[in-house]
């Protein structure tokens, strides 16, 4: 595609544009900064990976990974409810995650340890935690704090942190995650995804882009329930002291 | 002191600059009812909190059975030290589920026999134990609370206002059940009640709190005639 065919393209930002200015929806600002923002941060990006891909050196994949999750955590804790020290829970979760699933993938040699594979591989693992994170700590502060009775009951029944908060932990994992799994459920049916779509509209296989469209939902079934399990066993003993008393001022939501 | 069953020295709590509790110093008798009165916003639900194990005094020290509270294990205390609170905060499930929950906290089951015998106590019959607890009247409510708090043997028993909002003959039949524990248990009950009538009826001692502070203390008759000029105000009705 050149740059021409991708200038008719904003089009489809003209649209959105012309639709909120009519029915006076007060987005035009907003899909304006959005629209110029793809486009720098994906030309920015695409610059950046032919970099990488070109000088084939394992430091500036390991860079580039390092710095999804810096972005990843950044987002996560700007956008979701927060607990008291979540910043480094959530770039703890995002680094294992990580770690986990290219030591699968590349230890069992089902990808090749090259660059293009690593680093899109590891945005869409990263992105889909990031995701997750978010929503888990949404629900979870949510949760705990609608439950906050029930909580110190069963403190005071002679319950431990991890039993007072189990119900809300739960709840919180299974809310977070059902989406990804439900949207699996209607894949192919509902929506091609974006990866395979990409892979045959670039003249792939549509065998082979199927193929590795699986390998990227059955990732993201991992990357879900380790998320939410990972981040919500890192952040309830947050909320409780050493003598077991709930700190209802660690849920605050932190200053982005 | 040897028949304590709780003792304060010179308890303060404080949150965030703002003086909660201020030297509370005082003695509760072992296998006695002492009732706990004062106006709303005294520090007595934070008093209890203290005496529970949920919160941590700033500083002073708080004794039960003699041994300094942070001593204990906090889940032994609070099996030691048992609180109904007002809202008698039920889980989601049956009344089977609820009673039980003490005995799941710590990885046992408890037999049917056992739940409908702590039922009978606290005055429901066995027919309730299939039912939502959700279902259940305030009164109702309040009994399975208590029946809940007794599956843990406490020593000590906090209630913090279990009656207020429960109408007439509710109210009496859960002071009748108090004292019934009292003496078949010889459990030292520490009650919280807006009721200065109840006060004095149905505890052996009484304790006035007023801005925090700990003013009066004194068999329950202290109600009648006391010395301090601001509970004779509170008595009076013209401090709420």
């Amino acid at each position: 595609m050149s740059y021409v065919t991708l200038s008719l393209t904003l089009i489809f930002v003209l649209i959105p544009l012309v639709l909120s200015k009519t029915f006076k929806l007060g987005l035009e600002k907003d899909t304006l900064i959005a629209a110029v923002r793809s486009i720098i941060q994906l030309l920015a990006v695409g610059y950046v990976l032919q970099f990488v891909f070109d000088s084939k050196q394992m430091i500036y994949i390991v860079l580039m990974v390092l710095l999804m999750i810096v972005a990843a955590t950044h987002n996560a804790r700007k956008k979701g409810t927060s607990i008291k020290g979540i910043t480094w829970k959530l770039f703890v979760t995002f680094v294992c995650i990580e770690v986990l699933t290219q030591a699968i993938l590349l230890g069992l040699r089902i990808t090749p340890p090259e660059a293009q594979y690593i680093i899109s591989i590891s945005g869409m693992v990263i992105g889909n935690s990031m995701v997750l994170g978010i929503l888990f700590l949404n629900r979870f502060t949510a949760e705990v704090e609608t439950n906050q009775k029930q909580t110190e009951l069963i403190l005071s029944l002679g319950g431990t942190p991890k039993q007072a908060i189990h119900t809300q932990l739960i709840t919180a994992i299974k809310a977070s995650t059902i989406p990804t799994i439900e949207s699996q459920k209607t894949i192919g049916l509902v929506q091609l995804p974006g990866m395979m779509s990409g892979q045959i509209i670039a003249g792939a296989d549509p065998v082979q882009a199927v193929l590795f469209q699986l390998l990227i939902l059955f990732l993201l079934l991992t990357t879900a329930v380790t998320t939410s399990i990972m981040l919500g066993y890192l952040s309830y003993p947050t909320l409780f002291n050493e003598r077991m008393q709930f700190l209802k001022e660690n849920l605050a939501v932190e200053e982005s | 002191m040897k028949d304590a069953a709780l003792e304060l020295k010179h308890v303060h709590f404080s949150v965030n600059g703002l003086h909660i509790l201020k030297d509370i110093t005082g003695v509760i008798p072992k296998g006695k009812i002492t009732t706990l009165v004062g106006p709303s916003g005294a520090g007595k639900s934070t008093l209890f909190k203290l005496c529970n194990g949920l919160q941590t005094a700033s500083s002073g020290d708080i004794y039960i059975k003699n041994k300094r509270i942070g001593s204990y294990e906090p889940t032994e205390l609070r099996r030691l030290v048992g609180i109904a609170l007002q809202e008698a905060t039920m889980l989601s499930g049956s009344v089977m589920k609820n009673i039980a929950v003490p005995l799941t906290l710590q990885g046992k089951q408890m037999e049917k026999e056992e739940a409908a015998h702590l039922l009978e106590i606290v005055g429901l019959d066995q027919g309730f134990l299939n039912r939502d607890a959700s279902d259940l009247s305030g009164g109702q409510r309040q009994r399975l609370s208590i029946a809940r708090t007794l599956v843990n043997r406490p020593q000590t028993l906090l209630l913090d206002e279990i009656t207020s909002s429960l109408d007439k003959v509710s109210q009496q039949d859960i002071e009748k059940l108090i004292v019934k524990i009292n003496q078949e248990f010889g459990t030292t009950i520490i009650w919280i009640t807006h009721n200065l009538e109840q006060a004095m009826s149905i505890g052996d001692y009484t304790w006035v709190m007023m801005d925090g502070e700990l003013v009066e203390t004194g068999p329950s008759d202290l109600l009648n005639n006391p010395s301090d000029a601001r509970v004779k105000r509170f008595v009076k009705g013209e401090i709420e």
